[in-house]
């Protein structure tokens, strides 16, 4: 074994887990902002508490939660690694620096982008993970999807959601195609393909989780 | 005389690798715009020795974009303001009158500075020694014609190969990555059947020296291909990653 962790610990294995945990974290996404989107049915919340409650007590799906967190805990770790790593190959910095010639930002500001991500999924955690699993506050009368009605009536919560959404569409708008190429997968019949997916996708999660709290704050959903 | 430039330096002036440098700013006037950079810097130097001081070291050799060896960080980028140019075939037309120029060595620590603009890339020479080479039989040259070689991965290696050494692409990057080089070196013997005796231990070799080295990962950023100067793509680094993961699963 001692060829796969020399092979894990090298730049291009380091880069192969981040990919790897990465995609895992978008198809992830997928299931978690689907799921969430129903709260725009105005049902009050029925079919959303639904799914929740689903999710909260299926044996498949709480192993996976399991899963999840250990992908996050590796993608976390491996990425700050990388991050601490990479920024000390360049001792001497430049002077004059025209990073926007040849890149964009938020290729270049990963590390940044995933440390705001790491604070929002603290606080997001703790408002409604905690909420959900670690105490017994989670009951009939007091559903997810009211506990989610209570915590955006904080102008300060919903900013700090809208921002963590950002970041969150940035570094995705780099991360997943960034995440083929670390795979190996550039081809010119693909990669345009999947560099538009990419794009879509970003935009797509991050606007529509923008919009949950926004629309809690308003009162545009019932 | 018209269309000459009246340009302000700030040039990195380091005495060698051991003491810390700094800038220096100098004045250079009726600088043609027909000159190269390198003639320009020809021009300050040739003052600086009439003058009794030490003139600017840099690198050069042939001074038609084909050595590598004009690595010059000019105003925030590797090679200048152009794309797909070398130092060498940058010309003074690219800048106007007053301009106030920032030069910089390449700055890695792989890189270390030697004196001035001229850093050490032998680094890069240790990552070739390491697996960039095919076995061939001695005695004489087979004919050409009895390899059949697809028309793509002719093309794809030779573009591969265009690769002068640089390093433009470790300054561009903000790891210092060496993944552009190295991923060129890489293919164009990946991409021929005369390369095929090494592939598996090739990438796994290369990859070990060029961590050894202390070149940093990929971001994928893409900065190292828009700064080539001879437009080596990242398609390159993927297959590199393929190369590399292939051969880690399933070389013994
Ligand atoms: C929670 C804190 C997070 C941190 C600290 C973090 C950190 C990072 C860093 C530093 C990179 C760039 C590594 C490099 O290119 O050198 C990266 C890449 C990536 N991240 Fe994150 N990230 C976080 C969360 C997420 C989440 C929630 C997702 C997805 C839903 C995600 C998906 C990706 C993807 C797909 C890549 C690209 C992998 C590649 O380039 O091969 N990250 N992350
Ligand atoms: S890949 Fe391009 S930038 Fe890098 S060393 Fe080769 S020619 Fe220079
Ligand atoms: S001096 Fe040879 S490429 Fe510039």
């Amino acid at each position: 074994m001692a060829w796969l962790t020399k092979s894990f610990n090298s730049s291009l294995g380091k880069k192969l887990l981040m990919a790897i945990t990465g995609l895992f974290l978008i198809s992830f996404l997928i299931v978690h902002c689907g799921l969430n989107a129903t709260i725009f049915l105005n049902d009050g919340g029925v079919a959303f508490n639904e799914g929740a409650e689903f999710m909260g007590t299926n044996p498949v799906i709480r192993t996976m939660e399991i899963v999840l967190f250990a992908g996050l805990l590796l993608h976390i770790f491996d990425g700050l690694r990388l991050w601490l790593d990479n920024k000390k190959k360049r001792p001497v910095a430049y002077a004059v620096v025209d990073g926007s010639a040849n890149s964009k930002w938020y290729s270049r500001s990963m590390g940044l982008l995933g440390t705001l991500l790491l604070l929002f999924l603290i606080i997001h955690l703790k408002h409604f993970w905690y909420f959900s699993r670690l105490t017994d506050d989670l009951t009939e009368a007091h559903t997810l999807y009211n506990e989610m009605q209570i915590v955006f009536q904080s102008p300060i919560v919903v900013v700090i959601y809208v921002l963590g959404c950002v970041s969150l569409g940035y570094h995705l708008l780099h991360g997943f195609q960034s995440a083929f190429q670390s795979l190996g997968w550039n081809h010119p019949k693909y990669s345009p393909t999947i560099k538009t997916i990419g794009t879509v996708y970003a935009v797509v999660i991050s606007a529509t989780f923008a919009s949950m709290p926004i629309a809690f704050y308003f009162h545009l959903i019932h | 005389m018209e269309g000459n430039l009246n340009l302000t330096l700030k040039i990195w002036r380091q005495k060698n690798t051991q003491t810390a440098g700094k800038f220096e700013t100098y004045q250079v006037s009726g600088i043609s715009t027909d000159m190269s950079f390198l003639e320009m810097i020809d021009v300050l130097n040739n003052r600086l020795i009439e003058e009794g001081d030490d003139p600017v070291a840099f690198d050069h050799d042939c001074r038609e974009g084909i050595c590598g060896m004009c690595s010059m960080y000019i105003n925030g980028r590797p090679h200048g303001p152009n794309r797909g140019v070398t130092t060498c075939q940058l010309h003074m037309r690219s800048f106007k009158d007053g301009e106030t120029i920032t030069v910089e060595p390449w700055r890695a620590s792989a890189f270390p500075v030697i004196k001035d603009l001229v850093v050490n890339r032998s680094a890069f020479d240790r990552i070739i020694a390491a697996g960039g080479f095919i076995s061939v039989n001695t005695g004489n040259a087979q004919d050409a014609n009895s390899l059949p070689i697809n028309k793509d991965n002719a093309d794809d290696a030779f573009a591969a190969a265009a690769c002068i050494g640089c390093g433009a692409c470790v300054a561009a990057c903000k790891n210092a990555s060496a993944m552009l080089f190295t991923s060129a070196k890489i293919s164009q013997l990946a991409l021929l059947p005369q390369g095929q005796i090494e592939a598996a231990t090739r990438a796994q070799a290369m990859v070990a020296q060029m961590d050894e080295e202390g070149f940093g990962a990929c971001s994928n950023t893409g900065a190292c291909e828009a700064e080539c100067p001879k437009g080596i793509s990242i398609e390159n680094i993927a297959r590199m990653n393929r190369e590399y993961f292939s051969a880690t699963f399933s070389s013994k």
